[in-house]
C-alpha cells in the first residue's frame, strides 16, 4: 500500500487553475522529486498537501486513510485540517525560522505545544521536555548543528538556517517531508551542505517530496521525477528516464534550459 | 526672590497634585488604550467587511480631529442630549470624561501601529506554525506577538511621549492637572495671584516625567535587540 495517494488534485486561483488534476503515489521511503518550470504549479501542489491551500477537487490518502476529499464538506474542518497536517512536514525556500528563539528552541516549539495536549501532560511535563528536547539535540546533530543549537537564526548561515529547518520539520516525525525548492535562497556553496543532509535523510529512508531545480541532485536522490507542466504531471518515471532521455517534447524544452549545468 | 522662595512650597505643594492628575490620566489612558487599540486593530483587519469599514472610517476620524474637540463633545454633548450630566459630579466626572475621551483617542492611534505591526510579520512565519500543527492563537502568542512588539516599540514610544504632553489638553474642562494647578497662580491661589512662574515650573515636571518615560522605553528596545 502506498504511504501517500494523491488523486486528481485541483485548485484555482480566481478564473486561473494552476492545478489541472494532479494524481501520484509514494511508497514508504521513496523519494520523489517534482520538476517543472516556474509558474507549472509545484509550489501550489505542496502547499496543497499540507492543507495552506485547501483544494478545489480530489483526494489526499495516507498509509490508505483518507485525510482529505473535496467532495465530503467535513474535511474542512479546523481541528481536523491541524490533525492531518502532522503527516507531513514541509521545507520552505525562505527557512521561515522564528526569529526569536535559538536553533534548539525553533525545534523544541511546536512539540511542546502539541506536549500538551497529552492526557498526562501536568503530570508528566519536566519528563515529556526533556525527552523533546533530546530529541531536538540528537537532530540538529545530525543535521551538522551540534555547535549552533543556542544561536538565533541571524547568527546562523542561510545553509544552517536551512538545516534548523529541516530539524524542524523532522522532530513532528512527518510520514512524507515536502521541500519547496530548499536551495533556491543559497549561493552553490551552501546548497551543496543542505543537499548533503538532503541525501542522507534519503539514505535513511526519509519519505520525501522535493521540488527542485537541482538537475543533477534529483537524478541521484529521487526514486521517481515528476514533471509538471501547466498545472499538469507531463512526463513521470525513472529519474535517469526523465531527466536522461525524457520521451516527451515539453519535458525536452524544459530539460534543454539546463544542459550543461548537471 | 525672597518672595518666590517664600511662595515654594505652597505651589509645589499645589503642583504636585496637579501632576498626580496629571499621572493618573496617564497611566488610566495607556492601560486602557494598549488593549483596545489591539481589538479595534483586529476589526480593521477583519475579513468581515462591514466590521472593517466602520472600523476603519470611525479610527480615520478620530484620527483626523483634534482631541481637543473630541474632549468637549465627550464631556458636554450628553448633558445637552440628555438633559443631565452623565458624567457624575465635579472633578470625578471630569476624569472620567477625560479618560474616556483619551482612551478611545490613543486606542485609534495605537491601533494602526499594530496594525502595520502585525502585517509587517512576514506570512511565511504563520505558515511554518500552521504546518507545524500549531493552533492559530499558539502561532499569535508564541510567533507573531513577540515580534509585532519589537516592531512596535519605537513608534508607541511617540506616542506615549505625546500622550505625557496631550493630558493638558485635559484642562480644557477644568481637569484639576498640573496646568490648571500652575494657572490658578494667575488668578489668584493660596493667596498667590499674578505670579506666572509656577506655570514654567510645570515643564520641568514634564520634562523629568519624560526623560523618565524615554529612558524606560529605550531599554525595552534594547531588550528586545537580540533577535532580529
Ligand atoms: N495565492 C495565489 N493567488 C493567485 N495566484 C496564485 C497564488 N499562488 C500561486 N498563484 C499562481 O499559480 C501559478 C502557479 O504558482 P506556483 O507558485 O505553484 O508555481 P511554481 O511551479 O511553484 O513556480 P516557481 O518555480 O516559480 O516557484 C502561478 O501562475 C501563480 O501566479
Ligand atoms: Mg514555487
Amino acid at each position: 500500500m502506498p504511504i501517500l495517494e494523491v488523486k486528481d488534485i485541483r485548485k484555482s486561483f480566481g478564473s486561473t487553475e494552476v492545478l489541472k488534476g494532479i494524481s501520484f503515489s509514494l511508497e514508504k521511503g521513496q523519494v520523489v522529486s517534482v520538476i517543472g518550470s516556474s509558474g507549472s504549479g509545484k509550489t501550489t501542489l505542496l502547499r496543497c498537501l499540507n492543507f495552506l491551500e485547501t483544494p478545489d477537487g480530489g483526494s489526499i490518502a495516507v498509509n490508505g486513510e483518507t485525510i482529505f476529499d473535496a467532495a465530503d464538506p467535513a474535511a474542512r474542518r479546523e481541528a481536523d485540517i491541524r490533525r492531518n497536517r502532522l503527516h507531513f512536514g514541509l521545507v520552505f525556500q525562505s527557512f521561515n525560522l522564528f526569529p526569536q528563539y535559538t536553533a534548539l528552541e525553533n525545534v523544541t516549539l511546536a512539540r511542546k505545544m502539541l506536549a500538551k495536549e497529552e492526557a498526562d501532560y501536568r503530570d508528566r511535563k519536566k519528563e515529556l521536555f526533556a525527552a523533546i528536547e533530546d530529541d531536538a539535540r540528537r537532530l540538529l546533530a545530525r543535521m551538522g548543528l551540534a555547535d549552533r543549537m543556542d544561536n538565533y537564526p541571524h547568527q546562523l548561515s542561510g545553509g544552517q538556517q536551512q538545516r534548523v529547518a529541516i530539524a524542524r520539520a523532522l522532530a513532528l516525525r512527518p510520514d512524507i517531508l515536502c521541500f519547496d525548492e530548499p536551495t533556491s535562497a543559497l549561493d552553490p556553496e551552501l546548497t551543496q551542505e543542505v543537499l548533503r543532509v538532503i541525501r542522507q535523510l534519503a539514505d535513511d529512508e526519509t519519505t520525501m517530496v522535493i521540488v527542485t531545480h537541482e538537475m543533477a541532485f534529483a537524478r541521484d536522490v529521487s526514486s521517481r521525477v515528476i514533471f509538471m507542466d501547466g498545472g499538469v504531471v507531463v512526463e513521470e518515471g525513472d529519474p535517469h528516464q526523465v531527466i536522461d532521455a525524457p520521451t516527451q517534447e515539453r519535458t525536452r524544452r524544459f530539460l534543454e534550459g539546463y544542459s550543461g549545468k548537471y | 526672590m525672597d518672595q518666590i522662595l517664600q511662595q515654594m512650597p505652597i505651589v509645589l505643594k499645589a503642583l504636585n497634585v496637579g501632576f498626580l492628575q496629571t499621572l493618573n490620566l496617564f497611566f488610566v489612558t495607556g492601560l486602557g488604550a494598549i488593549p483596545l487599540g489591539l481589538v479595534i486593530a483586529f476589526g480593521s483587519m477583519s475579513r468581515f467587511k462591514p466590521l472593517s469599514i466602520l472600523t476603519r472610517l470611525v479610527v480615520w476620524v478620530v484620527r483626523g480631529t483634534p482631541l481637543m474637540i473630541q474632549l468637549l463633545i465627550i464631556f458636554y454633548f450628553p448633558g445637552m442630549v440628555l438633559g443631565s450630566n452623565i458624567w457624575g459630579k465635579g472633578e470625578a466626572g471630569r476624569f472620567l470624561a477625560s479618560a474616556i475621551a483619551f482612551i478611545f483617542n490613543y486606542a485609534c492611534y495605537f491601533s494602526e501601529i499594530y496594525r502595520g505591526g502585525i502585517q509587517s510579520v512576514p506570512r511565511g512565519q504563520q505558515e511554518a506554525g500552521l504546518v507545524l500543527g500549531m493552533t492559530k492563537s499558539q502561532i499569535f502568542f508564541k510567533v507573531t506577538l513577540l515580534q509585532v512588539i519589537k516592531r512596535i516599540v519605537p513608534p508607541m514610544s511617540n506616542e506615549v511621549i505625546t500622550l505625557v504632553k496631550d493630558t493638558a489638553l485635559a484642562r480644557i474642562i477644568a481637569l484639576q492637572e498640573i496646568i490648571w494647578a500652575g494657572q490658578s497662580f494667575l488668578k489668584g491661589s493660596h493667596g498667590i495671584a499674578g505670579a506666572i512662574w509656577p506655570l514654567f515650573f510645570t515643564a520641568v515636571y514634564y520634562l523629568i516625567f519624560n526623560g523618565i518615560v524615554t529612558v524606560l522605553l529605550g531599554k525595552l528596545e534594547k531588550r528586545l535587540d537580540y533577535f532580529r
